[in-house]
Parts: C-alpha cells; structure tokens; sequence
C-alpha cells in the first residue's frame, strides 16, 4: 500500500517545495521508500532544492506523454538510499499534464513498492495544483501565520473537500494536517503574530507542527541540502519531530515559545 | 523589547485584529461552501447528461453560481467540441 500525500497551500512563497523536500527526506531516512513529485510545471524548483538540477534528464511530462518510462525518469537520491525525485518539466505547457497521466504515473510507483509519494503542489488553485491533490490520501496544508496564507489555507481545505478524488467519489475524506512555517515566537509574544492556536481554531483541523523561522532555510536551499539533514537547525529539528508525528510518535511540540532572555539583552534588545 | 520601548507609549499588537478579520473572511467562506454543497454533484450529473449527445471533456462543462442582490444566478457553461 502506498499512501498519496499533497503538500498544498493556496498561497505561493510559504514554504511548500522546502517542507516536501524535508518531509520526503525525513520519510525516506527512516526506511521508507518515497518518491517526491514537483508539479509545478513551467517553474521547476524542486530539483534544485534536492540539490539534483544537474541529474534531471527526463520530467513528469515526458513519463506521461510515454516518452520515457519510470526509471529513467526518477531520480535517485545520492544521499538517501530510499529518496527518489521526479522532476517538473520546465518546458512543455501545463495541459500536457492530464488526470489519467497523473493516476498512471501513481498505480506505477505503487507498483515499484513506493510506501509514500510526496506531491508538491504548485501555488494557486489552477490545473497543476488540482492535478496535485487529486489523488491525495492525506495532505500537508502549509500555512505562514499571516492573513492572506491562513484565507487561503482554508480555501484549500474546500478544494480537497469537493474536488479531490475521495470527494467526488464519497469516500472516506482527505485527512488534513496543518503545518505553520516560518513561525516567530517572539513576535507571537508581543502581540504581532497569530499564534500556533489561533490558526488552529480558525482552520479547525490536526496540528502537525510549526517550524520556526530559521537562518538555516536559505543556507539549505542555497546549497541544496534538505533543511531536514541539518541536525542542529531549529527548522531542521522541526522538520524531523514533523515526519516523527506523522508516522505516530509522540513528540512535544518545541520552538512554540520564546526564548528567555538575559537580563541585559531584556533592557537593551 | 529595550528599556526604550517600555518608555514608550504601549502599542496593542495587531494579532489579535488579524484573527478577527480572519473569523469574519473564514466564516463567509465556510458558509458559501456550505450553502451550495451540491454544486460539484450537480456539474458531475450535468456533464454525464452532456457526455450522451456530445463527447465533451471533464472541464469543458462549467458550472457556477453567482449572486446579484437578493437573486442567485446558476451559470451553466458548455463548450461543445468541434465538428
């Protein structure tokens, strides 16, 4: 059996491609088989996060259009033994990329023993994004803890309620999870950012966890290296307990609080 | 915050006007999904009616449902193929 996840916001710039890589990375260092797909055709991006632009020959397109098949188009990750990357095509137009394509590329990677396939949605709620959850087991919905992200979360929650395929079919719903990124303690505590319980009482659906802001995203994406593989960044410590409560471990939520400060930085910030 | 800014006047943080924009916008939003929960069965009838007489694709029948004042308007849209 293999589980369908979607990573999906509505919103564009919140951090999906980065939590896809890290989650995927996360599901794989823990032995399972995972395939992560960038359908974000046109604007390729997951490959560079990946750090494999460089080892992209084929893309999702040309699996689907038949012009390549399964192996030569995944690309096998060269850190993790179990972490496969399928990469968006950055030429060809959207409307190549058709449900039954999709559905197909899907039975496919079930039948190579894929445990869990990562779909990293594209911003907005046009074909490539519906593309991307349609066939969703469970979805990742990522919110920043600001106005504009947090409407268009919930936006989403509609469009995995009506349009995907658990839906039109009446099955048993998408299950949802909510992950805050870029989340900022400190700010909360003033006053100037909603907090972890405010999203959730206004989304009203699973907290998975929030990742703190974190210096160490950039430094990650810059050289390629999932934020997850960082053993010492905040970002990366959230990330892990993330996939460890994904896969049903307890883990405390951490970085929802602000860090005491001295007495000195108290008095002169 | 910095000894400067405790002697400055207390300034209310702007979450908590954030969440109450947010309960109005989401509230509206959830009721408009609600209101009309059919419509995705509607369009899935009317494209299996359509898809007897025409071979048409899943996004070539559009429904949508609109309000103009106190009246709704439903807004049926097919494009047929060419022939």
């Amino acid at each position: 059996m293999s589980r369908v996840i979607v990573v999906t916001s509505g919103k564009g710039g919140v951090g999906k491609t980065t939590t896809s890589a890290a989650f995927a990375t996360g599901l794989a260092l823990r032995g399972h088989k995972t395939a992560v797909i960038d359908f974000d055709v046109g604007l390729r991006n997951l490959d560079l996060v990946m750090g494999c632009e460089r080892r992209v020959v084929y893309d999702l397109i040309n699996l689907i259009s038949g012009e390549s098949n399964l192996n030569q188009t995944l690309i096998r990750d060269k850190r993790i033994k179990d972490l496969y990357i399928l990469p968006a095509s950055q030429t060809r137009d959207k409307d190549a990329l058709t449900l039954d394509g999709v559905g197909r590329v899907l039975d496919e990677l079930r039948e190579e023993g894929f445990e869990y396939v990562i779909c990293d949605s594209p911003a907005g709620i046009e074909s490539g994004a519906l593309m991307a959850m349609y066939y969703a087991d469970e979805a990742l919905i990522v919110a920043n803890p600001e106005v504009s992200s947090v409407r268009d979360s919930d936006r989403m929650l509609g469009i995995l309620a009506s349009k995907s395929k658990r839906a039109k079919e009446g099955g048993e719903p998408v299950k949802e999870h909510l992950l805050i990124t870029r989340y900022d303690p400190e700010r909360v505590q003033e006053g100037d950012m909603l907090s972890v319980d405010d999203i959730v009482e206004l989304l009203r659906i699973p907290f998975l966890g929030a990742v703190p802001e974190s210096e160490g995203v950039l430094h990650s994406s810059n050289s390629g290296e999932p934020i997850i593989l960082n053993g010492k960044d905040p970002a990366g410590l959230a990330y892990d307990d993330v996939v460890a409560r994904f896969l049903g471990e307890e883990r405390p939520h951490r970085f929802l609080s602000a860090e005491k400060k001295g007495l000195l930085k108290r008095l002169f910030g | 915050m910095s000894l400067l800014s405790y002697l400055r006047t207390p300034k209310k943080g702007t979450a908590q006007t954030a969440k109450e924009r947010l309960q109005v916008v989401i509230a509206h939003q959830r009721t408009e999904r609600s209101r009309h929960p059919f419509l995705p069965e509607l369009q899935q009838d009317l494209l299996e009616v359509i898809r007897r007489y025409f071979p048409v694709e899943n996004d070539q029948v559009q429904v949508q449902l609109e309000r103009e004042g106190d009246c709704e308007i439903l807004e049926l849209n097919v494009t047929l193929p060419d022939t």
